[in-house]
């Protein structure tokens, strides 16, 4: 037994050591060497979806974008790394990113809980992090040099969307969210300013259900409030949005960006048309720019983008600019430059203009309210702007 | 505390967590008829169980697309959509049970587990592998038939759908069915003698192997029909839908009495009824402090309770002898 | 033996130059794992063992850290797991009780410590937080405590059952623990809920070692006492009463065998290890939240301890490292490595995998190729890859 073991371990060696070579070899660069945008995202697991969308996203940009830094003698090449969703994995693939010095910037991740203790391998080398998703005021609020992010804060699109509420002269309204740090920091943030400004919140509460809202749903029609707000994803806001007005509910809706897909309306059909929700991402309609983005995306891998492909993207062109910066003297850049440089990038990109603070997060995000126009989900792109919204984040200390 | 608002909707939620409870019974049932003959957690279900889904949602697709879902007759929609599921995930499971579990038969019992598990992670990409080659899509969406949706207002705060109907007639009958077939017909002898003593069941001239396979293909075809009713039902699937239900489903199946056919649906309706009670009450009665998302908690609670009173599930096991 | 001792220092030394020679290669470094691997199977003097084990894990792996944080990441989480898969194979394995919550007793340590030792304490306890951060060594006997506590705790109602209503009763306490972390914002914040918490304080390093061998070698010196603790029991009265458990309850009760102290025994023995580990892993993470310890997570250290070979040490060690490099490293290297080929435009039977359309992309399918491995090593090698002897010399 024993020797059988020990005789296929050698066996293994061997092999490796046969192996080896061609594996371990890097492939031979062309010109002045090779500069690597990495993506960090879930592409397996349930959480694919978005973490595809992010990948894509960042995709489309390098491939569009990457003339320029061509030009200059580079090869520019795309590295999607899969998080898993899970913090470990997310660890040891920044490890491993880091090592590969060519990495020279980070789009990633979609969840706060990876990005987070990821983004601290990320600073030990000053490695550039856009992120496109991560809306947890900590991450920027750590004020890292080299962690930056494209999205909004939820201190900032919850209170966006109680503002737009009371707008409407809504008088009660019932919060749910997701229990995910997004959904949850959301609603939290609509919640508290809601009640600040005086609207009746008949309730706060938080479930994991993907399928069945009907447990939810029915004391949420007993109470028959004015407005539900659902703080969380599309994927999960369209079933409930769609199983409560089957049941007979007749509030208006409302979420966050999470809710920004055309899919929302291919699930839920005519049942959210008129419903509102908040995006830093303007309409396709309104946006040249956001127009072609969406046609580029479709045509290329056709499918419409998920919520975060476009933060993504512009993610990915923060980076290519900023390393083009960096690179001014013709070499490769080294990585606390890129960074530095990250953070004098101003880019009029398909979600405004993105011109970063001192933390990372973005000077002045335009917010839109948006309003859906159509069960049709080709129809995505006509959602009427209701209401626009200059923020700027709040201040570090201002948090809570 | 608003006790007219308590009582007032306590009839909708009974009714809410009957529904889930018939939902979750109907996978619970392919668990159990797996586990009772072979002692084996079949992890794999809830992907097998899954699989109807897709199965079905294409196929009402198809329908939707050569324009005929509203030209026939929603019952026979229906049933084609079924019967496709059911025929789909039957083989399946036969399929996995053949490659990943036959060869593991006299294993300790935690290796089928694990393989089981290996399945179920296959299984998850391949579909997802297949659905984006396919349709280029991870959500899937079930076409809607207006008849479904249509909802009768039993008094003036209660009301259900005929899709939740549906779910509860189908599932009352294939208990029924599989109750009848375990214990009324020849082939249900054969899988009792089976679960009994594999060894002597072959001696009286029984084909294990056969038997054992046929276990999966009911088993799988109920997981396969589940699936469909379940994309009727809550109108969304992905790859990964599966995992959660078939989680909840296993667990009904325990504290009903694993192996157990009644002891499966009597554990799915528990289950559903704990989960819907929670999910509606517990922030309503706590002004708040807790809430729905304390559902699952509140019910796997119960469940931990039950099993130190009653350590067999609620019905006990009654593999053999009677199934 | 001398032909054996030879091939060992040779493979010692031929993988740590391959290392050295290319310090991005994955296989490279497997060849390394596998060298160390081959030092502790091989028939080769106990002196040997020691010097070269000792040699490549104390000196040669911090080496190739320096070289590369990302090969020091993997050892350190392969240390984190082997640690689970111990404590998890006393339950499983020895006593043969089917536990599918186990991460909730890695999840009670780490919050053992992530909450005093960062500024979220206050949020409960008024002020005086964090704690200084050289706490943090009094916090892993505290995190273990807790856990042992915990275990013996789901062990108390859950006595009078047996195999799979064991198993679903432990999966649902493993699910309680999580969604409990996840909900405890409210109405008490004890665990800052979905949003997590950071940053943990980490105890100041000795000698000035940077962090990444700071907790490579925290975690080896753990995996060694846990390793020396386990080979203990394993042959102690309570391992064999443990053993007797598994084999039959019965018998094992009429021969004597407190049943009720053995088995909790068992679970508080399980629970403490990962409890160590918590402590250790959310001081290494800066930042913890309830995504860390999700069911998926307790599937995948049973994994290790089945892979392995149930109830051997050995298998439970080899089954934690395997698990891991496949997961973090190789099944990661491979699709890189396509994606380098991608990037590259090569072409393969007259096929540009430039053109390779975006559903393939390999990144995307290394759970599927998991999930093959399983079920192929399953069928292949039930008994696992280093069965315990006892359970081999039952098979024969």
């Amino acid at each position: 037994m024993k020797n059988s073991i020990v005789r296929s371990v050698v066996g293994v060696l061997v092999v490796l050591a046969l192996a080896m070579v061609p594996g371990g070899a890097p492939i031979e660069a062309q010109g002045k060497g090779t500069v690597k945008i990495a993506t960090q995202s879930p592409l397996s697991g349930g959480q694919a979806a978005l973490g595809e969308g992010i990948k894509l996203g960042a995709q489309l940009a390098v491939e569009k974008f990457k003339g320029p830094l061509e030009k200059m003698g580079f090869k520019v090449e795309f590295v999607p790394y899969d998080d898993q969703a899970k913090p470990d994995v997310g660890v040891s693939n920044s490890k491993n990113i880091i090592a590969d010095k060519d990495i020279l910037a980070i789009i990633g991740h979609l969840n706060s809980g990876v990005a987070i203790p990821s983004s601290e391998v990320y600073k030990e080398v000053s490695l550039a992090m856009i992120s496109p998703a991560n809306t947890n005021p900590t991450v920027t609020d750590r004020k890292y040099t080299n962690v930056n992010r494209v999205c909004g804060r939820d201190d900032v699109q919850g209170v966006v969307g109680s503002e737009f509420a009371k707008s409407l002269t809504v008088k009660s309204v019932y919060v749910i969210h997701d229990k995910t740090p997004y959904g949850q920091g959301v609603a939290e943030f609509f919640r508290d300013d809601a009640k600040k400004k005086g609207l009746n919140v008949l309730g706060f509460e938080g479930t994991e259900e993907k399928s069945n809202f009907d447990p939810i749903v029915t004391p949420i029609r007993a109470r028959n409030p004015d407005l539900i707000y659902f703080g969380g994803i599309y994927d999960q806001g369209a079933p409930f949005f769609k199983q409560a007005r089957e049941k007979g509910v007749k509030s208006k809706f409302m979420g966050p960006d999470g809710m920004d897909s055309s899919d929302l309306a291919k699930i839920a059909g005519k049942n959210v048309v008129g419903m509102y929700y908040t995006s830093a991402a303007g309409p396709a309609s309104a946006l040249p720019k956001a127009k072609q983005f969406v046609e580029d995306f479709k045509k290329k891998f056709g499918k419409n983008p998920e919520p975060y492909a476009a933060e993504a993207y512009d993610a990915a062109t923060v980076a290519l600019k900023a390393i083009e910066a960096a690179a001014k003297g013709g070499k490769a850049p080294a990585r606390e430059d890129v960074s530095v440089a990250v953070r004098k990038v101003k880019l009029a990109g398909i979600t405004g203009d993105i011109e970063f603070d001192g933390k990372g997060d973005r000077k002045k995000a335009l917010y839109f309210v948006l309003q859906v126009a159509s069960d049709d989900p080709q129809k995505w792109g006509d959602n009427k702007i209701v209401k626009q919204l200059a923020i700027a984040p709040p201040s570090a200390t201002a948090q809570k | 505390m608003d006790l007219p608002l308590l009582l007032g909707i306590l009839p909708q939620v009974l009714l809410d967590g009957l529904i889930l409870g018939f939902m979750y019974a109907l996978i619970a049932l392919g668990y159990t008829m797996v586990y009772g003959v072979l002692e084996f957690i079949n992890f794999a279900h809830s992907e097998i169980f899954i699989v109807g889904a897709f199965v079905g949602v294409e196929l009402l697709l198809g329908l939707k697309s050569a324009g005929l879902l509203d030209a026939l007759p929603w019952p026979l929609v229906l049933v084609l959509v079924l019967v496709a599921g059911m025929a789909a995930s039957g083989v399946l499971a036969v399929t996995v049970e053949r490659v990943a579990y036959r060869p593991l038969r006299h294993a300790p019992r935690l290796i089928p587990l694990i393989s089981a598990i290996g399945i179920s992670f296959f299984l998850q990409d391949a579909i997802r592998l297949f659905e984006s080659l396919w349709r280029n899509a991870f959500n899937l969406v079930y076409p809607t038939m207006d008849v479904l949706n249509v909802r009768f207002e039993l008094t003036q705060t209660v009301d259900v759908s005929v899709k939740s109907l549906v779910v509860i007639v189908a599932a009352l009958a294939m208990l029924g069915v599989l109750h009848l077939l375990v214990n009324r017909t020849k082939v249900g002898t054969a899988i009792r003698a089976v679960a009994e003593d594999q060894a002597a069941a072959s001696l009286m001239g029984i084909n294990v192997n056969r038997i054992i396979s046929l276990t999966f293909l009911i088993g799988g075809a109920m997981g396969g029909a589940a699936g469909v009713l379940f994309g009727v039902q809550y109108g969304l699937i992905n790859p990964y839908t599966g995992f959660i239900p078939g989680l909840k489903a296993f667990t009904a199946a325990v504290l009903g009495g694993i192996g157990n056919i009644p002891g499966a649906m009597l554990g799915g309706l528990v289950l559903g009824l704990l989960e819907a009670l929670a999910a509606s009450y517990l922030s309503l009665l706590t002004g708040g402090a807790f809430g729905a998302e304390y559902k699952d908690i509140f019910a796997f609670s119960v469940l931990i309770v039950i099993l130190i009173f009653r350590p067999k599930g609620l019905l006990g096991e009654v593999i053999r002898g009677r199934a | 033996m001398i032909i054996q001792s030879a091939l060992a220092v040779a493979a010692v030394a031929v993988s740590s130059t391959a290392v050295a020679t290319f310090p991005r290669s994955v296989l490279a470094f497997l060849a390394f794992q596998a060298a160390v691997l081959f030092v502790y199977l091989a028939r080769v003097p106990r002196w040997l063992r020691i010097g070269l084990l000792g040699l490549a894990l104390l000196v040669l792996m911090p080496l190739i850290g320096a070289y590369n944080g990302y090969y020091l990441e993997v050892a350190t989480q392969v240390g984190i797991f082997v640690a689970l898969a111990l404590g998890l194979n006393i339950v499983v394995g020895l006593a043969g009780l089917l536990d599918l919550g186990y991460v909730a007793f890695f999840a009670v340590g780490a919050y053992s410590w992530a909450i005093p030792g960062s500024p979220h304490g206050n949020e409960i306890f008024g002020s005086g937080f964090p704690l200084p951060p050289s706490t943090f060594y009094l916090f892993l006997l505290v995190g273990l405590l807790v856990a042992a506590g915990t275990g013996v705790l789901l062990g108390l109602p859950v006595l009078r059952l047996h195999g799979d209503y064991l198993a679903i009763v432990t999966l649902g306490f493993g699910e309680v623990i999580r969604v409990l972390a996840n909900n405890l914002d409210k109405p008490i914040n004890l665990t800052n809920g979905p949003k997590g918490i950071t940053p943990i304080g980490r105890p100041p390093a000795p000698f000035g070692l940077p962090y990444g061998e700071y907790f490579y070698f925290l975690v080896l010196l753990i995996v060694a006492i846990v390793i020396l603790v386990n080979r203990r029991l394993e042959d102690s009265h309570i391992g064999r009463a443990w053993e007797a458990i598994r084999e039959d309850e019965v018998a094992a009760q009429a021969m004597g065998v407190p049943l009720v102290r053995a088995k909790l025994l068992a679970f508080a023995c399980g629970a403490s290890f990962a409890g160590v580990m918590g402590v250790v892993f959310s001081a290494k993470q800066l930042f913890i939240n309830p995504e860390s310890f999700t069911f998926l997570e307790s599937i995948g250290v049973l994994s290790m301890v089945i892979l392995g070979g149930m109830g051997s040490i050995p298998g439970a060690v080899l089954g934690a490292m395997a698990v891991t490099v496949l997961n973090l490293q190789v099944l990661k290297g491979f699709s890189l490595w396509l994606n380098e080929l991608k990037n590259a435009g090569v072409t393969i039977l007259g096929f540009n995998l430039a053109d390779l359309p975006t559903q393939f992309e390999p990144a995307k399918y290394e759970r599927m190729i998991f999930g093959i491995i399983l079920v192929l090593m399953m069928i292949f090698r039930p008994q696992g890859i280093l069965p315990a002897r006892r359970r081999q010399r039952e098979l024969r």
